[in-house]
C-alpha cells in the first residue's frame, strides 16, 4: 500500500514528539489504543489556565506511518486553539488532509479520541466534569 | 555500487535466474507445441522437453519423475493433495490432521473438507513453532486417512521433523502429505529417506518461474492416488487435467537442478549473511528472534523487536529495503500473524515482527544496508513509541487496562 506524500513527511519529521509533565496540573494526558491492536498513542496539551488555549502538545504513537502521522498533525492543529475549539476535531478531517485510506480510517479515530481522553484528563484535574462522548463507530 | 532496492522477501518468490529463463525462451517461440500432441515433431519435442524437466524435479527430491505431477504451484498442490487424499480414501475413513501454522493453502482447504462433512484436527505448536510427536500420535485414530505437515514454515522457517512425522504415519497406516514449497531447493529433501507419500511445491520459490509447480505422489510403497481436481484430458495420469505450461515446466526443471548443484554453497554463503543480520540486529535492546533457531531454514531469520510496531518500522526503510511483516495492520481486521500468535506470542510481539528472506542473489554490501537501515529505523521510532518510555520507565505495560479498540 502506497502512503500519501503527507503521510510520509509526517512520517519522516514528526512534529511535536516529546513528553510533558503528566503531573502538572495544566497538563491533559490522553492514552488511547491498544498494544495488541498494534496503535497506541499518547497525546498531551499543555493548557494556558488564563486563557484556556492550548500552549503546546506533544505525542508518543507506537503503530504504522499513518497513526504516527494522525497523531503528528493532531499535534500540530491543536496548537494555538482553546479547549473547545480542539473538541470539534473531527477524525475525518484528519482523513481528508493525510488522505488516508478506508483500511487507516481507524488512525484518525484515535487521534481524536486521544484529544478528547486529553481534554478530559485536563478537565478532572482542574475540577472540571468529564466530558461524556459518544462511543466513536470506526473502531 | 550498492542498487536498491534491495530484496529481502525471499519466502515470499524469488527472482528468476537468469540460467532458467535462458533455458525457458525457446519453448515460448519455436518450440511452442503442445506436450500432448502425439502425432508431430512440434508435440514431441514439448514432450521431450518435459520428460526431461520431470527427471531435473524428480532427482531434486530422490523421487521417480513418475511420481511428479505438473500443477500451477503449491497452492493447487495443497488442494489437489489434501482434497483428493479426501475423496480417494473415502471409504477408509475421514479424519486429516494438520497443524495451526500451516499455509492458507492447507488451513483453508482443510475447512473445506469440514465443510464436506470431514473432521480435521488442528495441532498446536510449541513457542519454536514444532508440533509434539506425542501429540501427533495421539491425534491418530482409526478414521485418519492423512497427516498435513509443512516441512518448514514461511513465516518463521521453523523445520518440522519430517522424518518422524512419516515414522509415526507409516505405524499407523496413515499418509503423510507436506507442503514443501519453503523447503524443496533450500535443504536436502528426500522423498525416500523422508517417507514422504505426498509433497507440493512451487518453482518461484527457487528461482524458477511463477504460474509452475508440482505434486509429488509416490508410487510404491504405498502406492498413493489422488481424485483430481479438475475434469478434462487426463493429463498427468489422469490426476492433474490442463495442457503442460511447458516453458514454465523447462524452467522448473532448470532451477530444480541447479538448486541441486548450488544448495551446499548458496546454503554456506546465505547462512553466513543471514546469521550476520541477526547477529547485529540482535545487538538492539529488547529483540527476539521468532521460531526455532536451531532447526530452520538457512535464509530465513524472523525477529520481533518490541515497542514498535512492524507496519511502521518498514515504512522507515521500504523504498529500499523489500521485507515482509507480521503485523497486519493493513488489513481491516487488525489482526496480527497467526503463525506467531500460534507460538504464543504476545499481540505486542507479534505486530511488532520483520520477516528477512535472503536468497541466492543477496550481498555482504546489501546485509549491511539493511542492519543499518533498520537499526537505525528502530531506534528512532522507540523515541517515538510511548510503550518504549514506560518499558524504560519500568511500567509493566500488563498493568494498564488498555481501552481495546
Amino acid at each position: 500500500m502506497a502512503y500519501s506524500e503527507k503521510v510520509i513527511d509526517h512520517y519522516q519529521n514528526p512534529k511535536n514528539v516529546g513528553t510533558l509533565d503528566k503531573s502538572a496540573k495544566n497538563v491533559g494526558t490522553g492514552l488511547v489504543g491498544a498494544p495488541e491492536c498494534g496503535d497506541v498513542m499518547r497525546l498531551q496539551i499543555q493548557v494556558d489556565d488564563a486563557t484556556g488555549m492550548i500552549t503546546d502538545a506533544k505525542f508518543k504513537t507506537f503503530g504504522c506511518g499513518s497513526a504516527i502521522a494522525s497523531s503528528s498533525l493532531a499535534t500540530e492543529w491543536l496548537k494555538g486553539k482553546s479547549v473547545d475549539e480542539a473538541l470539534k476535531i473531527d477524525n475525518m478531517d484528519i482523513v481528508e488532509e493525510l488522505n488516508l485510506p478506508p483500511v487507516k480510517i481507524h488512525c484518525s479515530v484515535l487521534a481524536e479520541d486521544a484529544i478528547k481522553a486529553a481534554i478530559n484528563d485536563y478537565r478532572v484535574k482542574n475540577g472540571m466534569e468529564a466530558i461524556k462522548f459518544e462511543e466513536s463507530v470506526v473502531h | 555500487m550498492l542498487k536498491l532496492p534491495i530484496y529481502l522477501d525471499n519466502n515470499a518468490t524469488t527472482p528468476m535466474d537468469p540460467r532458467v529463463l535462458e533455458a525457458m525462451t525457446p519453448y515460448f517461440l519455436e518450440h511452442f507445441g503442445n506436450a500432448a500432441s502425439r502425432n508431430h515433431p512440434f508435440g514431441w519435442e514439448a514432450e521431450e522437453a518435459v520428460d526431461y524437466a520431470r527427471e531435473q524435479v524428480a532427482k531434486l527430491i530422490g523421487a521417480d519423475p513418475k511420481e511428479i505431477i505438473f500443477t500451477s504451484g503449491a497452492t493447487e498442490g495443497d488442494n489437489l493433495a489434501i482434497k483428493g487424499v479426501y475423496e480417494m480414501y473415502a471409504s477408509k475413513g475421514n479424519h486429516i490432521i494438520t497443524a495451526t501454522t500451516e499455509h492458507k493453502a492447507v488451513l483453508d482447504t482443510c475447512k473445506h473438507i469440514e465443510k464436506l462433512g470431514g473432521e480435521v484436527t488442528y495441532l498446536p505448536v510449541n513457542a519454536e513453532g514444532l508440533i509434539d510427536l506425542k501429540e501427533l500420535e495421539a491425534a491418530i485414530k482409526p478414521t485418519t486417512i492423512l497427516i498435513a505437515i509443512m516441512y518448514a514454515n514461511n513465516e518463521i522457517g521453523t523445520i518440522q521433523p519430517i522424518k518422524e512425522i512419516s515414522a509415526l504415519a507409516r505405524k499407523n497406516g496413515v499418509l503423510l502429505f507436506t507442503d514443501g514449497t519453503q523447503a524443496v531447493g533450500k535443504i536436502p529433501v528426500d522423498v525416500n529417506k523422508d517417507g514422504i507419500d505426498l509433497m507440493a511445491f512451487s518453482a518461484h520459490k527457487m528461482y524458477g518461474p511463477k504460474g509452475v509447480g508440482a505434486l509429488y505422489v509416490r508410487r510404491k510403497n504405498p502406492r498413493v492416488k489422488v481424485t483430481a481436481q479438475m475434469d478434462g484430458g487426463g493429463h498427468e495420469r489422469g490426476m492433474r487435467s490442463g495442457t503442460l505450461n511447458v516453458p514454465g515446466i523447462v524452467g522448473f526443471g532448470k532451477a530444480c537442478e541447479l538448486c541441486m548443484l548450488d544448495m551446499e554453497e548458496d546454503t554456506r554463503r546465505i547462512s553466513i549473511l543471514r546469521d550476520k543480520l541477526e547477529t547485529e540486529l540482535l545487538k538492539l535492546e529488547e529483540a527476539y528472534v521468532n521460531g526455532s533457531r536451531e532447526h530452520r531454514l538457512p535464509h530465513v531469520s524472523n525477529i520481533s523487536f518490541k515497542h514498535v510496531e512492524g507496519e511502521g518500522l518498514m515504512m522507515g526503510f521500504n523504498k529500499n529495503i523489500a521485507l515482509s511483516s507480521g503485523s497486519a495492520c493493513t488489513s481491516a481486521s487488525l489482526e496480527p500473524s497467526y503463525v506467531l500468535k500460534a507460538l504464543g506470542l504476545g499481540d505486542d510481539l507479534a505486530h511488532s515482527s520483520l520477516r528477512f528472506g535472503l536468497g541466492r542473489f543477496t550481498t555482504d554490501e546489501q546485509i549491511d544496508y539493511t542492519i543499518k537501515a533498520v537499526s537505525e529505523t528502530v531506534l528512532k521510532l522507540r523515541e517515538m513509541s510511548p510503550l518504549w518510555e514506560m518499558y524504560k520507565e519500568g511500567i509493566d505495560l500488563n498493568t494498564i487496562s488498555w481501552a481495546a479498540h
